[in-house]
C-alpha cells in the first residue's frame, strides 16, 4: 500500500516545499542580476525529500548537509533573510558572509559544519552520530548528500565505522542523477560510479537500506521516520536512497530556471501542463505533485494553495529586502574567527 | 635536589586519564596512542578505567579524523589518535579542510574542538613512509593550533590544554620522545599555548627547536659549555600560537640565531621562524640566521643514509660553532 500523509502534514509540507521553491527562484534572479559571485547549487526538484526527511527529526538531532544545502537549511527553519544575505555575502548572513551559498550553516538548528567537500558530509555526520551515542541521549544525526558523495573514499570509511559502532546516523542519499546529461552532454559533472546500485555499498558493510521515490513526500517521510526510530532504539544506522529525476535546470554547468517560475495553476487545474517539460510538471515536480493532490482534496483547497503562495511571496520579499540592505562585511573583519575569540 | 622524573609516554597517558576523569565529553578514538613500542602497555589503564570512552577504530585515518571533527562540532571533545604522522596525509581533508575551517566558514558559529595526536619523525628504519613530520604543512593551514611537546611536563600540560581548547588542535609527538624521562613538578598542570620555554639559558647564541630536536640541541649545548660557550635553547612548544616575543627577546640578548628542525628545509618551520626574526628582529642580529633541517629529501631506510639526512647533536654542535664565528 502506498504511504499517505495525514492532511495537516500535507499542508505543512506543501508550505515548506513551496517556500524552498520560491526561495530558489529568487536566488536565480539574484544570480542573474549579478548580486553574488561563484557557483551555486539549487534544490529545485528535491523539495519533497528534504522537507519530509527533516520533518522526521527531533529538535535536538544533528544534521549535516552539502553544497546543495539551501533546501535543507530552510526546511529546518533557518531565517530566510539571513540565508539569502549569506548567499549574497552580506554581514547579516547566517555566517557573516564567510561561507556563502555552499556553506550555509545554522548550528543552533543542529547543523554541523556545512561542507562543500563531496564526501565531507557523510564523514562529519558519522562524528555527529558518535557524539549522540557517547551522550546516550537518544539523539541522532542525519546526513543529507548527493550520489556523488559515494565516489569519495572517506564515505566508505565513515559507513564502515558507523556500522561497526552502531552509530545513530540516518544517511539520506539524494540520488538526483537520473536523467542527468553529464559532462559529455555539455552539463554538470554527475554520478560517476561503477556500481549501478548504490545501495550495495552500505549493504556491503551491513547497513540497513531503503530506496524511495524522492518526489513522493509521503514515501520519504515513512522511510525517514522508520530510520529515525531505528536509530533512537540503538539498532544502528540506516541508509535511504531517495531517487529524484534530475531537474532540467541543474543540468547545465550553471543553474537556470529551465522549467520557468513555478505556476501553481498547473496543479490546481487552472492551466494545462505544456511545453518541453510537460512530463516534469505532470509526474515529477514534487511541489506540483503535492499541490495537485491537495487541490483535489477539498472545495476550498485551490484558494488555500494560492493563499499560501501569496504569504510566501510577502515573506520572501521582506527576506530579499533584508539581504539586499544588509551591508557587505568590513574588509578587515576577514581576520576574525580563525580561532574562537576569548569571551 | 632530586626532582621526580617521568617518561613522556607516562605523562601523556596521565594527561588523558585526568581529562577523561574530569570531562565527560572527552573520549579517545585510537587504540594505539603510544604506537606499538614498549610504552603501549601504559594505555591499558585508560581502557580499564574508561571502557566506553576508549574506542579502537578500523584503519581509517580520514574516517576517524572526520568523525572527530563531526563529534566536536556536535559538542564533544574527542582525542583522535592518527598513529604514525605519515598517515595523517590520508586525513588531510577532514583536518585542514573541515576542522580547521569550520569556525571561520560559519562566521564564528561552529566550533570543532577536536584534538588530533600523531607520532612524527625519524624513528629509525622507518623509511620514507613512516618517518614524516607533517607539522610544517599543518602550520600552513590556518585554524589549527599545533602543540609539539618535548618533555614529560610539556606533554602533560599541552595535552590538557588541547583537550580544553575550543579550537581544533594537533598534538605532535616524536616517536623517539616516548621513552625519554625528564623532570616533572610535584603537581603537573595545564600549560597555556603560545608560551615558549627557555629550556637552557645562555648568552652567546639562541637556538630555537621543537620536539625531539630540543633534546639534541641541549646535548650539543652541554658539549659546548665545556668550552665556555653558552647556548640558549628556546622551545616554542606551540607553533600556533607562536610566542614570537620570547624568541625575539632571546635573540635581542644573544644576537645570533640557529633554528633546528626535522622538517625539510623549504617552506619549513625553520624557514618561517627565520623569516619572522629577520622581519622583526633584524636589528638584533650580529650574524646571518642559520637553519639546520632535514634536506629536501624523503627519509631513506638504510642507516648511513638516514643519519646523513637527520639533524643530530654533532651536526647541531657544528652549526653552533659556525654561527659563533660568523
Amino acid at each position: 500500500m502506498a504511504p499517505s500523509l495525514p492532511e495537516p502534514l500535507k499542508w505543512k509540507f506543501l508550505e515548506k516545499m513551496l517556500f524552498i521553491r520560491r526561495f530558489e527562484e529568487a536566488v536565480v534572479k539574484l544570480a542573474n542580476a549579478g548580486q553574488f559571485r561563484g557557483h551555486y547549487h539549487l534544490y529545485i526538484g528535491q523539495e519533497a525529500t528534504g522537507v519530509a526527511a527533516i520533518s522526521a527529526l527531533g529538535p535536538d538531532d544533528h544534521l549535516a548537509t552539502t553544497h546543495r544545502n539551501h533546501g535543507h537549511v530552510l526546511a529546518r527553519g533557518a531565517d530566510p533573510g539571513a540565508a539569502l544575505a549569506e548567499i549574497l555575502g552580506r554581514s547579516g548572513g547566517l555566517n557573516g558572509g564567510r561561507g556563502g551559498t555552499i556553506h550555509l550553516c545554522d548550528p543552533t538548528l543542529g547543523f554541523l559544519s556545512t561542507s562543500g567537500v563531496v564526501g565531507g558530509c557523510i564523514s562529519l555526520a558519522v562524528g555527529g552520530g558518535y557524539a549522540c551515542r557517547q551522550r546516550r541521549d537518544r539523539t541522532l544525526t542525519m546526513a543529507l548528500f548527493g550520489d556523488g558523495a559515494l565516489e569519495e573514499g572517506v564515505s566508505f570509511e565513515a559507513l564502515n565505522i558507523a556500522s561497526l559502532w552502531r552509530l545513530p546516523v540516518v544517511f539520506l542519499c539524494e540520488n538526483n542523477s537520473a536523467g542527468a546529461m553529464g559532462v559529455a552532454g555539455g552539463g554538470y559533472p554527475t554520478l560517476v560510479h561503477a556500481s549501478a546500485d548504490l545501495l550495495l555499498i552500505p549493504q556491503s558493510v551491513g547497513i540497513k537500506t531503503v530506496r524511495v521515490n524522492g518526489s513522493d513526500a509521503a514515501a520519504v517521510y515513512e522511510a525517514a521516520t522508520g530510520a529515525v526510530e531505528r536509530c533512537r532504539s540503538g539498532q544502528g544506522p540506516v541508509f535511504i536512497e531517495a531517487m529524484t529525476p534530475r531537474w532540467a535546470g541543474s543540468n547545465p554547468l550553471w543553474p537556470e530556471l529551465a522549467t520557468g517560475i513555478t505556476d501553481l495553476r498547473m496543479a490546481t487545474g487552472e492551466i494545462a501542463c505544456e511545453g518541453p517539460h510537460k512530463d516534469w510538471y505532470e509526474k515529477h515536480d514534487p511541489v506540483l505533485r503535492l499541490a495537485r493532490e491537495l487541490a483535489a482534496s477539498a472545495a476550498d483547497a485551490r484558494g488555500n494553495i494560492h493563499k499560501i503562495d501569496d504569504a510566501i511571496e510577502r515573506t520572501l520579499a521582506a527576506a530579499t529586502r533584508f539581504a539586499l540592505e544588509s551591508p557587505l562585511p568590513a574588509p578587515a573583519s576577514a581576520l576574525r574567527h580563525v580561532f574562537v575569540e576569548a569571551s | 635536589m632530586s626532582a621526580k622524573k617521568q617518561s613522556y609516554a607516562a605523562a601523556l597517558v596521565e594527561a588523558l586519564h585526568d581529562a577523561l576523569a574530569e570531562d565527560p565529553r572527552v573520549s579517545i578514538v585510537g587504540g594505539y596512542v603510544l604506537g606499538l613500542g614498549p610504552q603501549r602497555k601504559l594505555t591499558d589503564r585508560l581502557k580499564d578505567d574508561f571502557p566506553d570512552r576508549v574506542l579502537d577504530p578500523p584503519t581509517s585515518e580520514a574516517g576517524s579524523a572526520a568523525l572527530g571533527a563531526g563529534a566536536a562540532m556536535a559538542g564533544m571533545r574527542p582525542f583522535v589518535d592518527l598513529g604514525t604522522a605519515s598517515f595523517t596525509y590520508l586525513a588531510w581533508s577532514p583536518i585542514t579542510n573541515e576542522a580547521a575551517v569550520a569556525h571561520y566558514m560559519s562566521g564564528g558559529r561552529v566550533r570543532a574542538p577536536v584534538t588530533y595526536h600523531m607520532l612524527h619523525g625519524v624513528r629509525g628504519g622507518g623509511a620514507p613512509q613512516h618517518s614524516q613530520s607533517p607539522q610544517a604543512m599543518l602550520w600552513n593551514a590556518p585554524g589549527l593550533e599545533i602543540a609539539l611537546p618535548s618533555s614529560a611536563a610539556d606533554a602533560y600540560g599541552l595535552v590538557r590544554t588541547a583537550l580544553a581548547s575550543p579550537n581544533p588542535t594537533m598534538v605532535v609527538s616524536h616517536a623517539k620522545l616516548l621513552g625519554i624521562e625528564t623532570a616533572v613538578p610535584a603537581r603537573k598542570s595545564p600549560i597555556p599555548f603560545g608560551r615558549a620555554d627557555i629550556k637552557r639559558a645562555g648568552r652567546d647564541a639562541t637556538v630555537v627547536a621543537t620536539s625531539l630536536m630540543v633534546h639534541y640541541c641541549l646535548m650539543a649545548a652541554e658539549a659546548l659549555a665545556g668550552e665556555g660557550i653558552e647556548i640558549e635553547v628556546v622551545d616554542p612548544r606551540t607553533l600556533t600560537p607562536l610566542d614570537e616575543e620570547s624568541i625575539l627577546d632571546s635573540v635581542s640578548r644573544t644576537g645570533r640565531l640557529l633554528v633546528v628542525d626535522e622538517c625539510p628545509l623549504r617552506g619549513g618551520i625553520a624557514s618561517e621562524i627565520a623569516a619572522m626574526v629577520a622581519e622583526r628582529g633584524f636589528r638584533f642580529l650580529k650574524a646571518p640566521i642559520t637553519r639546520l633541517t632535514r634536506p629536501d629529501t624523503p627519509v631513506p631506510y638504510s642507516l648511513p643514509l638516514e643519519e646523513f639526512v637527520t639533524p643530530d647533536p654533532a651536526k647541531i654542535r657544528a652549526a653552533m660553532r659556525q654561527l659563533l664565528v660568523a
